[in-house]
């Protein structure tokens, strides 16, 4: 069954907390409760995802584009919404207490972005291998030298070798959503992994959207240490001895054959959360018009301006189909070979120099000349729709009508 | 957690390893005055140990795990290193996971035992080498301190990187020839005991394993602080022998050695005034226990 609780929190369901919020069923809360329009930005929209996400330990470390919304869940400690809340020194030491937190047996949150995401990278294996559920919004920003602190998507890159569960935002609704959602998702017995909530910085986090934001007073059920595939470190459980030589010392087939099934381990609870992620996100790409023969791939904002694209296409007579990647890790091969098996042109724009979304669809799908890697923008340029009109134009060998921002 | 959770299924015992099965009737877990006497006559916590033959920190490991006032409930924090090859071996829940980053895993840990269980003992105690405390984790030590984190930190100083073969550490002598430093150390050993006083400890002792009585009353001094006050830290030499040139029998007397007066071992000790007046009733609680038992 995918999205179950246990024992402890069903028993929960129903109560209140301190602050009154009433614990509520994860499927009442996201499919059935009423929904509040709110005009927020993305950093707000962080604060009351957390509001109601029963987080127990966060820790904060300012860096563009993300310094409000760890500054605003301050806030929300100050209320007493979330338990703990403290400033680490660096993000390196901010994703270590977040592992302490974690291990620990709380529930925790984190933020990050751009150079502070790769400050902190020597973590993110570790809370994989650690099996630890930590939620890290990435608001991703420039990590080029010199100093950038613009848009730019190229630290995802990083993440999606670290094991750790990565999905990619569109809009602060997504956000809202994903980061409740996520939460369900990465602590499921099978899966327990940390997850990386991403987004574009500046464009979700510093622009105002309208959201649909669940009832303040309802809130997650709390995260139920004991479900946990490996012990929580509370000397609640009794310790026990791991073993007689530690592996790291041996250098012998017992050894490498027991880091090795690990890391495939760990792998293949990125894999299992697929059957609690799809009900939950609604499939891991989202797809419209896909029997067109051009296609749009993308994620992110991307995802935005490539809709903004095809209206724009359309107008001229040309129709494109949307590819809507919404979870990177565990990657969609299945669903985007399904979802491009007609498509003649693959045009995958991207808020980054080397284009890795590009790479991955072509190491996924058969014939992969299809795919047309770009327009790619990077340090913190802009995206206009009419940058992917022209690409598409000028791959299908037709009349480039729009010459976007060159004057004349 | 009570010893009472340390039981084996009737089911399994007769699979369960008869080390365990020490474990669950023998060890001390919950023993009031607990301490390195029990040594010899309980079930240690620590089952074993990978380093090499006569390695001071194996005799460190020992006193301490007998030492620590509520093994039941305390969570230890190593660090990669030789250290990270005993834990393994030692029957207190303990976290690894990186190198140098233990006192920021260590401060997430307490905050998050403290919300999960409020009014309750939570100790945690940090245990980690030279290289791992001074050098490459000092900002994350230190900021532990600043912020007046609770828990305990034991360094255990062999004066160098030994897990890596042998190379220098901030707290090497000057001038010891070692890998990475083919000329001899260029700057004087850090004097992080005295930083430690500077930074907010309420208690801080530097010292060597050779005594286990006096291991013992530091641990317990140490980890009791920690839970009331604020951050301790504990500087212990635990030389190694493999990179120092000493066969097995030899690192006793290299202890006693340096730690007579003028040495780098002599004892210290920063005890702040409250931290004093919170040992001092301490003391008078135990005693006034000793003379009702002795009644009774
Ligand atoms: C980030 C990182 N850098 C370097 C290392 C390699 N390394 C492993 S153990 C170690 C030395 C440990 O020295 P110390 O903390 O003094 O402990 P000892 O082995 O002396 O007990 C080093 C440098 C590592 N594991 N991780
Ligand atoms: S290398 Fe040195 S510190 Fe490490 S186990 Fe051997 S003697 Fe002990």
């Amino acid at each position: 069954m995918a999205n179950e609780l246990s024992e402890v929190q069903r028993s929960l369901i129903g109560k209140q907390n301190k602050k009154g919020q009433t614990y509520t069923d994860p499927q009442h809360l996201f499919f059935e409760a009423p929904r509040i329009p709110a005009f927020f930005t993305g950093s707000e929209v962080i604060k009351e995802a957390i509001r109601r996400a029963s987080v127990d330990v966060m820790v904060a470390y300012p860096i563009t584009p993300q310094s409000e919304a760890a500054a605003l869940i301050g806030e929300l400690y100050a209320e007493g919404y979330v338990a703990e809340y403290m400033r680490g020194e660096s993000e390196f030491a901010v994703m270590g207490q977040c592992a302490g937190a974690a291990f620990g047996g709380a529930r925790v949150f984190t933020t990050t972005a751009g150079p502070g995401t790769m400050r902190a990278f020597e973590n993110f294996p570790m809370w994989v291998g650690s099996r630890l559920p930590i939620q890290v919004i990435v608001t991703c920003r420039g990590i080029n030298s010199p100093l950038s602190i613009q848009p730019d998507t190229l630290e995802m890159y990083f993440l999606l070798g670290t094991g750790m569960l990565v999905w990619h935002a569109e809009t602060a609704q997504d956000f809202f959503d994903w980061i409740l959602k996520g939460y369900i998702v990465a602590e499921q017995p099978d899966v327990h992994l940390p997850i990386a909530v991403c987004c574009d910085g500046f464009f979700v986090t510093h622009t105002k959207d309208t959201v649909l934001l669940t009832p303040p007073e309802m809130c997650l059920p709390p995260y139920d240490p004991y479900r946990s595939p490996v012990p929580c470190m509370d000397m609640e459980t009794p310790p026990v001895r791991m073993m007689r030589d530690p592996f790291v010392m041996k250098s012998n087939y017992i050894s490498y054959m027991t880091h090795a099934s690990w890391q495939e381990e760990t792998r293949g609870a990125c894999e299992r959360s697929r059957k609690h992620t799809i009900p939950m996100i609604g499939g891991l790409i989202e797809t419209e018009n896909t029997d067109a023969e051009i296609l749009i791939v993308a994620s992110g904002t991307a995802v935005s301006q490539g809709r903004e694209a095809i209206r724009l296409l359309e107008d001229e007579g040309i129709r494109v189909g949307l590819v809507k990647v919404k979870s990177l890790r565990p990657w969609p091969g299945q669903e985007i070979r399904e979802a491009t098996k007609h498509a003649k042109h693959i045009f995958v724009p991207e808020f980054n120099v080397i284009g890795w979304l590009a790479q991955e669809v072509k190491a996924t799908i058969p014939d992969n000349h299809r795919v047309i890697a770009g327009p790619h923008v990077a340090g913190g340029m802009t995206m206009p729709a009419e940058v992917i009109v022209e690409e598409i134009q000028k791959a299908l060998g037709r009349h480039v009508t729009t010459l976007a921002g060159r004057g004349s | 957690m009570s010893k009472e959770k340390i039981q084996i299924c009737p089911e399994f015992y007769d699979i369960m390893p008869p080390e365990y099965r020490d474990l669950v009737e023998q060890a001390t877990y919950g023993k009031e005055g607990r301490g390195w006497k029990d040594i010899g006559q309980s079930k240690e916590l620590i089952e074993d140990h990978s380093l090499c033959a006569g390695c001071p920190e194996s005799m460190a490991f020992r006193y301490i795990l007998a030492s620590l006032p509520n093994p039941e409930d305390t969570v230890m924090v190593g660090s990669t290193g030789c250290t990270s090859l005993v834990f393994p071996h030692v029957a207190v829940h303990n976290i690894h996971s990186l190198f140098g980053n233990q006192n920021a895993v260590a401060s997430g840990l307490k905050r998050a035992l403290s919300v999960r269980f409020p009014g309750r003992i939570k100790d945690v105690v940090v245990l980690a080498g030279d290289g791992a405390t001074v050098d490459i984790g000092l900002d994350m030590t230190l900021q532990a301190w600043f912020r007046q984190e609770k828990f305990t930190t034991i360094c255990f100083d062999n004066e160098l990187y030994a897990n890596t073969g042998g190379q220098e550490s901030g707290l090497m002598r000057k001038g010891f020839v070692a890998k990475m430093a083919p000329v001899g150390k260029k700057f004087e050993k850090v004097r992080l005991p005295e930083i430690a006083r500077e930074s907010g400890c309420a208690y801080v002792v530097n010292c060597t394993v050779s005594k286990p009585n006096l291991v013992e009353k530091v641990i317990r001094n140490a980890v009791l602080i920690a839970r009331e006050i604020g951050p301790t830290y504990l500087q212990l030499y635990t030389p190694c022998i493999l990179e120092i040139g000493k066969n097995s029998m030899e690192g006793l007397q290299e202890m006693r050695d340096s730690e007579k007066p003028g040495e780098r071992f002599r004892y210290y000790e920063y005890v702040t005034d409250s931290a004093k007046q919170f040992l001092a009733e301490l003391e008078a609680k135990e005693k006034q226990t000793a003379a009702a038992a002795i009644e009774g």
